[in-house]
């Protein structure tokens, strides 16, 4: 896709989120420039996975847009999100248990393809060449990742580290736009973690964009271009990670979670 | 060669078993009380494609029903009116369940399939026994004085001629019910497939990664209200009278019962659940007396002891034989 | 008979009915509270209420009252045991399995009680011998007062146990927050064998009641499914709610089944089953939150 890069693939105008009174978002603005890495931090409870519920439709917000691409993404249903090429990884991983990991990846492909009832039931040929195409590019992008020899294993049997890196396979597979990221470094050593930067910078090199977020601050300051602070659902702090790190405002919020 | 039979593993083992469907006949035909046996093995097809249906809806796409008798009942009540009450060709009744139960699934699964766990069981218990009601007391369907079915003909030849019934049945309903099979183990192993598992598993990631969950859920849904259908009209021609008490509650929790027994979330599990239960407790004195007992005592004990049914159990020991054999080649 | 004259028999009917939809919503409501399980074998405790009863005052004959207490502690038994045997194992099960549980359970209830008490109904006399009372021209049944007395008896200690006893606070605070609860020492387990019991005890007492009318093997199916309707009606998992939607279940269909036609009269409760978990699953009377995407 050519996209000028001056407009914004992802843009949040304005993102507020009640709770039942309790104020989870107030007023979060930001963008995400075309093929760009944005890191997306802030301390525990400070509404990061609520905004990336708000920004792939499982929450809707109290008010606010979001634009992906242009578009308003507001109010439309999450499969529609990840059709257009939003896709997004899950803290608490979430994957799909009763298939392989080969399967997995494979749903990632269920946007890229149309099979339906029909089709399937008969086995017609546009049907078979679709599945060993959703095959084989399953299997390219579990050799990327590095889980080929996984292929056929259940996800559960995984290590932690792994079973992130399916997850971050399995949105690939979709070949999103942008991948919304939510702590790939949890739970991994940190052997893994270096993997996982260089993962995130071949992404990127396929022209993907990413928000991540991400507790690591290593990998954070390490992969990101810009960095965006979150603290009690309010933006402290957008910067390039090195004006992040000195940032006052920044290091009195993570030293107010030390202090907990 | 060893690996060829690997590779090609799952469509060969449709294709024997196939062959061995259609050989069957003959060899239950050589003993005395042959056609008995074909009868038995005409209500196991027609139980066994309610279940794959079933198996669909439930063990793969993970929503509950306990209201099929219903759609099975729809199924069978076509055939029965547009016959008897009618005097159409069976081939209309046939077509009328499929749109009927199509129409009706369609209609209820939007609202229906928001809910979830109990709440999802609870509302298709209760439709199941509206329509038992409507069964019982509607005019048309003879209520519950029952009503007779007209024989089947197909292209001018009597399925119900006296001698040959049970063998003219056998191959109708194990033609539509191996058709049947090999329609849901292609969706099973196809993009469709993946879907519904995706929905059974984890809802939210399954939307977060395309999957239009209403969508899925509506479709399979119809699909395994028509799978009930088609057998409710092969059982209606082959019974040749119908009476509300075959589609009640009761049904409904034993076409549940094979599938829990042989394995939801198989569709071999549900051929070999509801053969098992159609045909054991004919052999077995002991079911004719406590067969409601035996049956809550064999859905308890499995689904404690064998939760994902004999055809798991059976798959496990086979995949065993499978590594020491060709593996040693 | 006058048109009023009839609505009073209805009106009188449906609240005698009521009463019993209402204690088995209860014990829906008490077990799904405890373990978010619905218990479909609920209908069987009914049917074991009766036919033990019917054991121990006709069989054993010994007196009414300590039969019906005696018949309560049983099915208290058998519910605890059912707890124990079979859901306990299966906690960690899906959704799916544990209601096929129940069901098996249910079936398995019938099927001994097939086999004890055989396939006829079992009966018990009247609570107490006399002519019906009369109110304008519509008969009461004396055992409908019966019914109707002990019922709201029930009730009654229900709630008294609920807020005044320590038992009582502890399985509500266990129904609001397993793990708060566990934390200020209450002991989970115990609370949910014990709503077990007082579910299935409730059932027995339903039983009871019910036994001068008959009760077979299979009679309990109904009592458990129309007492799910009332459950569901008052929103299920509030005991408020379960007690008044048995009574409006019981008016309502009573009425529909006298003014519309008998025969649909199964129809109408499921039919408003089915209308109430579309539009309202959190329930009509009182809410809480029901299972919806």
């Amino acid at each position: 896709m050519t996209m000028d890069n001056n407009t914004a693939l992802l843009e949040i105008r304005g993102i507020e989120k009640d709770f039942g009174g309790v104020k989870a978002i107030e007023n979060l603005s930001f963008m995400v420039k075309p093929e760009s890495i944005k890191g997306f931090i802030g301390p525990n409870g400070a509404g990061k996975t609520t905004a990336y519920n708000v920004i792939s439709g499982v929450l809707a917000p109290t008010s606010g847009e979001v634009y992906f691409q242009g578009k308003k993404i507001t109010g439309l249903k999450p499969y529609r999100i990840a059709e257009m090429g939003l896709v997004r990884t899950f803290q608490n991983i979430q994957l799909f248990h009763n298939m392989t990991v080969l399967e997995n990846v494979m749903m990632g492909r269920h946007v890229r393809s149309k099979s339906g009832f029909m089709a399937s039931a008969l086995r017609l040929p546009r049907m078979r060449a679709e599945e060993k195409e959703t095959k084989e590019k399953a299997m390219e992008i579990l050799t990327l990742v590095g889980l080929q020899d996984q292929a056929y294993f259940k996800p559960d049997s995984l290590p932690i580290g792994y079973q992130r890196l399916l997850e971050i396979a399995r949105a690939l597979a979709a070949e999103p736009e942008l991948m919304l990221l939510d702590e790939p470094a949890a739970g991994l050593n940190t052997k893994e973690t270096s993997q996982l930067a260089k993962l995130i910078f071949r992404i990127r090199e396929k022209g993907i964009t990413i928000l991540v977020v991400e507790h690591d601050m290593e990998l954070v300051m390490e992969v990101s271009d810009e960095v965006l602070v979150l603290e009690y659902g309010q933006k402290i702090a957008e910067d390039i990670p090195r004006n992040i790190q000195t940032d006052p405002k920044v290091i009195a919020a993570y030293l107010g979670e030390m202090d907990d | 060669m060893a690996k060829w039979i690997v590779e090609k593993g799952k469509g060969l083992y449709f294709l024997l078993f196939c062959v061995l469907m259609l050989v069957l006949p003959l060899i239950l035909r050589m003993s005395e009380a042959g056609d008995y046996y074909l009868s038995l093995m005409v209500f196991a097809g027609i139980n066994s494609m309610v279940v794959i249906g079933l198996n669909l809806l439930m063990g793969y796409a993970g929503q509950i029903s306990l209201g099929h008798a219903a759609f099975f009942g729809l199924g069978a009540y076509s055939s029965g009116i547009v016959t008897t009450r009618f005097g159409l060709s069976p081939l209309w009744g046939f077509t009328l369940s499929i749109i009927l139960n199509f129409l009706i699934a369609y209609l209820l699964a939007k609202p229906i399939l928001k809910l979830k766990g109990h709440y999802l069981a609870m509302a298709t218990l209760g439709l199941g026994m509206i329509f038992f009601v409507l069964f019982n007391e509607l005019p048309i369907t003879g209520a519950s004085e029952g009503i007779s079915v007209g024989k089947l003909y197909i292209f001018g030849y009597n399925m119900n001629s006296r001698y040959l019934k049970d063998i003219n049945y056998y191959y109708l309903t194990w033609i539509f019910t191996l058709l049947l099979t090999y329609f849901a183990l292609n969706i099973v192993n196809s993009r469709v497939g993946r879907a519904l598992r995706a929905i059974h598993s984890k809802e939210l990631a399954a939307h977060s990664i395309g999957v239009d969950i209403s969508r899925f859920k509506t479709k399979v849904f119809i699909l395994s209200t028509i799978y009930a259908g088609l057998a409710g009209s092969i059982f209606a021609h082959y019974s040749t009278f119908l009476c509300p008490v075959d589609f009640g509650l009761n049904y409904s929790i034993r076409v549940v019962t094979m599938g829990v027994v042989g394995g939801m979330s198989s569709i071999w599990g549900g051929l070999l659940g509801a053969s098992v239960l159609s045909i054991l407790p004919q052999f077995l004195d002991i079911f004719a007396e406590y067969d409601i007992l035996i049956y809550g005592l064999v859905l308890i004990l499995s689904v404690i002891f064998m939760p994902e049914g004999i055809s798991q159990k059976i798959s496990l020991c086979w995949e065993k034989c499978q590594k020491k054999w060709f593996h040693e080649v | 008979m006058t048109f009023t004259n009839q609505l009073i028999q209805y009106l009188i009917n449906g609240i005698t009915k009521g009463g019993i939809y209402g204690l088995v919503a209860l014990g829906f409501t008490i077990i799904y509270k405890s373990t978010d399980v619905i218990n479909f074998a609920q209908g069987e405790f009914v049917m074991f209420g009766a036919v033990m009863l019917y054991t121990f005052h006709h069989v054993l004959h010994l007196n009414l009252l300590l039969s019906f207490i005696l018949a309560v502690l049983v099915v208290t038994l058998i519910g605890i045991l059912m707890e124990v045997l079979m859901i306990r194992p299966l906690e960690e099960s899906s959704v799916i399995t544990q209601i096929i549980v129940t069901i098996g359970a249910s079936i398995f209830f019938r099927g001994s009680a097939m086999l004890i008490w055989g396939r006829n109904d079992v009966f018990v006399p009247f609570f107490s011998s006399g002519k019906p009372y009369r109110i304008f021209h519509a008969i009461i049944d004396r055992q409908y007062l019966w019914i109707l007395v002990i019922t709201l008896l029930a009730m009654g200690v229900l709630h008294l146990f609920y807020e005044k006893t320590i038992t009582g606070k502890a399985m509500t605070a266990c129904a609001a927050n397993k793990k708060a609860a566990s934390l200020v020492g209450i002991n989970i387990r115990t609370m949910v064998v014990l709503s077990f019991g007082l579910s299935a005890a409730l059932g027995g007492v339903a039983g009871g009641v019910l036994a001068p009318f008959g009760m077979k093997y299979d009679t309990g199916v109904n009592y458990g499914l129309k007492g799910f309707c009332a459950a569901i009606v008052g929103g299920l998992g509030n005991n408020v709610g379960a007690m008044v939607g048995g009574f409006v279940l019981g008016i309502v269909e009573e009425l529909g089944a006298g003014l519309i036609s008998s025969s649909y009269r199964n129809a109408i409760a499921y039919s408003i089953l089915v209308l109430v978990l579309i539009i309202r699953p959190q329930g009509i009377l009182f809410t809480k939150s029901g299972e919806r995407v």
